[in-house]
């Protein structure tokens, strides 16, 4: 982890600064201690000179580093900083008490999400913590005179959702929140990540981040995915394959056939959920699909800006040569429509197949966790995945709450009902998605199928606003996070797409897309 | 931030791997704009049962582990979301060191701005510190960030890995803002030099 990457942009901090106690200088090895055998793991394995060939992930990193200290932190410069209600009221809080400003309001854009309730906006916020945290936030943007989206601005969304519908993400970019699926935008070829709130004041004051320079890992994906498969079988087959650690340390750049014949929502998908893979981020190298779903965005550069924007951006894809610490790779054919079975993400089925046995598993440790993760999903070892029941389908989050999503969605749903005693919800990603869906009257197609038409949040994904199941419910779910109790005390979630979840829907059991004859475009 | 330099505690073992920071701190916690008072909250899932009760299986409701300050756990600890308010969480509950064979990257980066220090040790290693942590009071760890070595009950001494920096601030109790703020005449002139050589670069202003 401190072995430095390529030249610093700046010199290391001199050493001869005059108080040791608040410079940045660290010695090195200050105690003269040997490195630990396992430490030196954890080291990127390339020595790059400035000749070398570079990933994307070590052009945007070398383009924003400001200073390199003696162990190999950088102080890295941040282009877009996205704030929400509930990671910042503390770090707005840390600012006013040590009397900071915020450095540049202007490179940073706030919104409600994760508390907002998705019904009928025109109420007052019921819940009063919720409320509170809203209300705090408000007062916080006009104080720090940071832009924000408010809750019945059209523009409200899912911070993840709103940041590239925007123009606000950009390819090249280094780009932070307070919220773990910031590496969502990396499928605009641009650096995003997921920081807590003592890093978001740091960002807040300095519109820096302390970081060691990641690992690179290669995720290539060749080939032509089978129909009824989408971006969403592909990252839960990546995330089953590596497991849920399997990119600790690690920017995972996803690449191959498959990935660049994915539009931007479906890159988006993919980028999301690479968290659950372990990585710090993910990454898709920016190619004319990128360009062209930037364009005319509200605050992308325009006319001969963008000219000169593209001409940049198309130096960053990784130089042939590029040395990756760690590759994988895995042929599109191969990926099935799929969803998960336990409490991990990493809990991956293909639709066809069955819930393992613990009994298999030689780890004591590991096979009590499979057993507990049995019980707290109600599935027997062996059983087949398809056909268990469901009772509620949640189609929405930040993974999967795009147009394209809703679509695929729709096309799976029109002229179908949602099954009996099952309970659909549609959660626009945006108030902006919402809008083109109605234009295109998935709305109605929603509506008459049964669905729920709600308002844009994230909803059910996480269980901090009323969207929640209740003990024991069994939900299919787009969203990322199959954790127990994540969408609310008691409930059992099943990852699974789009496309998937309205299959759930209309047959009241989780069911192989494929067998319902209306596969989406 | 607290000086974290040397701690001797009671461990609890938690010999489960993937301890995600939705076990840790459920999100219907996440409402506070404080950072204090979610000690109470910490494990919910694990440490409550449905009727508010405590679980008596739970290790932190069992005595002496209810006043342990080092927690030994399993691979991929902190996995899940960034929300800080999980080592929050563990510091409000008492918690100074985690010990585990890997973390989450955010997890681990948010411990640190805590006080609280995140350490990594091969599986069998947390294995044997687990077996003396099951030996309750009278079997305390020592963990020495000077000179980065776990101290086991019998004297053994287990080395362990600490990036310069990260230990640096965690022994002077330093936040590392004022800190970055020193290079201010660095970021000002990095952003003058984007300003000069990449002009197309856009600004966020609502109307």
């Amino acid at each position: 982890m401190s072995s430095q990457i390529g030249p610093p942009s700046g010199g290391p901090i001199s050493a001869t600064s005059p108080d040791a106690s608040t410079r940045l200088f660290v010695p090195d090895n200050p105690d003269g201690r040997p490195d630990h055998p396992e430490a030196s793991s954890a080291k990127p394995v390339r020595n790059r000179t400035a000749m070398s060939p570079r990933t994307l992930f070590d052009k945007i990193w070398d383009s924003h580093v400001v200073e390199t200290l003696s162990d190999g932190t950088a102080i890295l410069y941040i282009d877009r900083h996205l704030v929400h209600e509930v990671t910042s009221p503390q770090a707005f809080e840390g600012l006013r008490m040590a009397g900071r400003k915020l450095r540049h309001p202007e490179a940073t854009i706030a919104v409600v999400d994760h508390n907002v309730p998705t019904s009928d906006r025109t109420q007052p916020i019921e819940e009063p913590e919720s409320r509170n945290q809203i209300e705090t936030l408000e007062r916080n943007v006009k104080e720090f005179g940071v832009p924000y989206f408010p809750l019945l601005s059209a523009n409200q969304g899912i911070v993840h959702v709103v940041g590239p519908e925007q123009g606000i993400s950009l390819p090249g970019m280094t780009i932070v929140c307070g919220d773990s699926h910031t590496s969502t935008h990396g499928a605009m070829g641009s650096l995003a990540f997921g920081i807590g709130t003592s890093e978001v004041e740091h960002v807040m004051a300095t519109q820096t981040i302390l970081q060691k320079p990641a690992k690179n890992m290669k995720v290539e994906v060749e080939g032509a995915l089978a129909p009824g498969v989408t971006a969403k079988d592909v990252v839960l087959a990546i995330i089953g394959k590596i497991g849920t650690a399997g990119g600790t340390g690690h920017v995972i750049e996803f690449c191959g056939s498959a990935i660049r014949g994915l539009d931007m929502a479906g890159r988006m998908t993919v980028c999301n959920m690479a968290i659950e893979a372990g990585a710090r981020a993910g990454l898709v190298a920016p190619d004319d699909t990128t360009f062209e779903y930037v364009r005319g965005r509200r605050f992308a550069p325009k006319g001969d800006d963008f000219d000169a924007a593209v001409a940049y951006w198309r130096t960053l894809p990784s130089d042939e040569g590029a040395a990756y610490d760690t590759t994988v790779t895995m042929r599109a054919e191969e990926i099935e429509p799929s969803l998960t079975w336990g409490t991990s993400p990493e809990n991956v089925l293909p639709i066809g197949g069955a819930v393992p046995d613990p009994a298999n598993e030689a780890d004591e440790a590991k096979r009590a966790q499979l057993e507990r993760m049995l019980s707290y999903m109600d599935l027997k070892a062996g059983q087949k995945i398809a056909g268990t029941p469901v009772d509620v389908v949640f189609i929405g989050s930040c993974t999967n709450s795009r147009i394209e999503d809703l679509r695929a969605a729709a096309a799976v749903a029109a002229g179908r009902k949602v099954a009996s005693g099952v309970r659909a919800m549609i959660v626009p990603g945006s108030g902006l998605v919402k809008a083109q869906a109605e234009q295109e009257g998935l709305d109605r197609v929603f509506l008459d199928a049964g669905f729920e038409w709600r308002e844009a949040g994230c909803s059910m994904c996480l269980g901090m606003n009323p969207d929640k199941l209740t003990p024991g419910q069994r939900c299919a779910s787009t969203s990322n996070r199959n954790f127990e109790g994540r969408q609310g005390p008691g409930g059992r979630t099943h990852l699974l797409s789009p496309a998937m979840a309205a299959a759930a829907a209309v047959t009241g059991v989780l069911t192989d897309v494929r067998e319902l004859n209306a596969l989406p475009v | 931030m607290d000086k974290f330099t040397t701690l001797t505690a009671i461990a609890a073992p938690l010999p489960e791997a993937n301890i995600d920071t939705d076990k840790i701190i459920p999100a219907r916690f996440l409402k506070t704009t404080k950072r204090t008072g979610l000690g109470v909250h910490a494990f919910d899932s694990m440490r409550y049962r449905e009727d508010g009760s405590e679980n008596p299986d739970f290790v932190l409701n069992r005595e002496p582990y209810r006043n342990a300050q080092i927690l030994i756990s399993h691979e991929n600890f902190g996995c899940g979301s960034s929300r800080e308010h999980a080592p929050w969480a563990l510091l409000d509950f008492g918690l100074r060191c985690v010990i585990a064979p890997s973390f989450a990257d955010i997890f681990f980066n948010n411990s640190f701005k805590n006080g609280i220090l995140p350490i990594r040790l091969p599986r069998e290693v947390c294995d044997t510190l687990m077996e003396d942590a099951a030996q309750g009071a009278n079997s305390r760890l020592t963990v020495d960030l000077a000179r980065q070595v776990v101290i086991r009950p019998d004297g053994t001494e287990v080395p362990f890995e600490v990036d310069p920096l990260r230990k640096h601030l965690l022994l002077e109790g330093l936040d590392d803002i004022g800190q970055t703020l020193q290079q201010e005449q660095s970021i000002s002139a990095f952003e003058a030099k984007r300003a000069k050589d990449e002009p197309w670069r856009t600004v966020i202003a609502l109307d």
